[in-house]
């Protein structure tokens, strides 16, 4: 239920995130998830990708410091209490959600929720019993 | 696998270790007589030298004791750049076997010339340095000083080649070749810039090559100054023994120096080249044990011979005998120059405090720039840290906490407020193995 996201150091002046683009595009990887944390100095990013190893050894070769960390994909339906319901099956759990970040689907109604969670065998385990479906990493990556 | 003890026996009785334990009273005697000789041969072959002891009514015969050395002017690197290129030499070029040539940051460069015997004498210098370190015959040694115009990479390859040691001359960069020869190999010692060995480190971390692992059990490590923290972040790194090397090419390139298996100090090869330490904005002469600029004269330099450079090196001459039982003198490990002090808002700071701050913190590697600006009439200093796989997190909060962690540690060490900026890796300017610590755009 994990999947892999890969975050890399960028400094916040202009064309710093252009070369890391630049370089998945040559090796044919594809950004499927994408979110910028910034300060006024510098940023993380945060990609979920087609092939992280791949992805994470170019950038590495390339002189980027690359950090791969798991997270979890929730699976919701695009409308008003979504999120509210998924928030609401860790109330009371002591799961502390570290940072997330929200995409629409391209399949339609759905909205795919990215959770990173300081103990995400605990998050998977309680989510589960609350019937919320997390993606596997195969389902989020498939088009 | 040879017990240590066993290995640096072999070492100290290498033949080229013998003058290292020269009795005081008899290595005091040889260096007076080289003096004299030097100064003989400086007077009568350099014109600048020559003129210079007419200004002080000053012949060679008037050095009389090691004393007398007082009386001589001193050499500045500016001697060498206003004589650009062959003014100071003592040789014909026919004499003259070797030329390197040091880059200067402003104007020329300066050109440093060697004939036969000069070279021996280094080689001779750089075998000792590296017996004192417990290398021997059967070592394998990356020389990954550049080799050129620059002193660094011949000086160790000619010295570890004279020594019986199995050279593999890498010189500097291509990172994951170094490392891909080192675990090949079989490495056991390598030469080469601390700051360039801490990238080293790095890669071959990112290459998932675990340099603990491999047999390298020694570097010795010099061309900038580099502290003890960074020495035991080395050592902890690699599970080497990390050695302190001095030199420069105004005297001869690496090998003026070195510090044998104790680390309480670097021996000067005293018998060759005469230390002094004096008053940097006087020129006084001080006794030993007090801090002050090291002043170095070749004692058997031939195709240029220096006499009293100013080394801008700040340092002392330890007192004592050292427990290896070596009769040379050592000098502290050199932490400043006079020359680089910066005055930021009226506040002396030396580069190597900003480093001794950043080291503090848990995990930062000294991959750091000092960028000096004025704004409004004001000067700023910002510190540039490289983030390092190891400092890195996806948390922004977690930077945050480093960046501040950086910040108390620069204002407790400084005493001013410096902007701290996380930047990212290689990305500040590296030259020769060597980092460039300090921009400074302020114009005045």
């Amino acid at each position: 239920m994990k999947i892999h996201q890969i975050s890399l150091f960028v400094e916040n002046k202009p064309g710093h995130i252009a070369a890391p683009a630049r370089l998945l595009a040559q090796e044919g990887i594809d950004i499927r998830a994408l979110y910028l944390a910034d300060t006024q100095q510098y940023g993380i990013l945060r990609m979920i990708v087609s092939d992280w190893e791949k992805a994470a050894q170019t950038l590495e070769t390339h002189g980027f410091v690359v950090k791969v960390t798991e997270v979890l994909a929730v699976l919701v339906i695009d409308r008003p209490g979504g999120l509210a319901d998924v928030l609401g099956a860790l109330d009371g759990s002591g799961i502390n959600i570290e940072y997330m970040y929200a995409f629409s689907d391209v399949r339609g109604d759905q909205a795919i929720l990215i959770f990173r969670f300081a103990d995400p065998d605990a998050a998977i385990a309680r989510l589960q019993t609350a019937g919320i479906n997390l993606l596997a990493s195969e389902e989020l990556l498939k088009k | 696998m040879m017990s240590s003890v066993l290995e640096s026996s072999i070492a100290d009785c290498h033949p080229a270790n013998a003058p290292d334990y020269t009795p005081v009273a008899q290595l005091r005697e040889l260096q007076l007589k080289r003096l004299q000789a030097v100064v003989a041969r400086a007077w009568q072959q350099v014109e600048l030298f020559c003129s210079r002891m007419d200004e002080r009514g000053l012949a060679p015969q008037d050095i009389r004791s090691l004393e007398d050395i007082s009386k001589l002017p001193f050499t500045e690197k500016s001697d060498l750049r206003d004589t650009y290129p062959f003014g100071l030499f003592a040789s014909p070029m026919k004499d003259v076997v070797r030329l390197h040539v040091s880059s200067g940051t402003t104007g020329k460069p300066i050109v440093v010339a060697y004939t036969k015997e000069d070279v021996d004498v280094w080689t001779s210098v750089m075998v000792r340095c590296l017996a004192g370190c417990g290398l021997h015959q059967g070592d394998i040694v990356q020389v990954a000083y550049g080799y050129g115009l620059f002193t660094g990479g011949l000086g160790a390859h000619y010295g570890a080649e004279a020594l019986g040691a199995t050279v593999v001359p890498t010189s500097g960069g291509n990172a994951d070749r170094q490392i891909m020869l080192m675990k090949d190999f079989g490495v056991t010692a390598i030469c080469c810039t601390p700051t360039y060995f801490l990238h080293l480190i790095d890669r071959a971390a990112e290459l998932g090559v675990e340099m603990k692992e491999l047999p390298l059990r020694a570097g010795i490590f010099g061309a900038e100054p580099w502290t003890d923290s960074m020495r035991r972040h080395i050592e902890s790194m690699s599970s080497i023994e990390a050695f302190d090397i001095y030199g420069l090419s105004e005297i001869i390139g690496p090998g003026v120096g070195c510090e044998c298996r104790h680390h309480q100090g670097l021996h000067i090869f005293e018998d060759h080249f005469y230390p002094e330490i004096v008053d940097p904005a006087t020129g006084t002469p001080l006794p030993d044990g007090s801090e002050g600029e090291l002043v170095l004269t070749t004692l058997s330099k031939q195709a240029m011979p220096m006499v009293r450079y100013r080394t801008r090196d700040i340092t002392r001459i330890l007192p004592g005998r050292c427990e290896c039982g070596r009769t040379l003198r050592r000098i502290d490990r050199i932490g400043r120059r006079s020359d680089d002090m910066l005055i930021i808002r009226g506040v002396n700071i030396f580069p190597s405090q900003v480093e001794a701050a950043l080291l503090e913190i848990e995990g930062t590697l000294p991959h750091y720039q000092i960028v000096l600006t004025r704004e409004q009439g004001l000067d700023e200093m910002e510190v540039q840290v490289e983030v390092t796989p190891q400092m890195f997190t996806d948390k922004i909060g977690a930077l945050q906490g480093l960046h501040d962690r950086l910040q108390g540690s620069l204002d407790h060490v400084l005493g001013i407020r410096v902007r701290v900026a996380l930047v990212e890796a290689n990305t500040i300017e590296r030259s020769q193995g060597k980092a460039r610590r300090v921009i400074d755009r302020r114009t005045s």
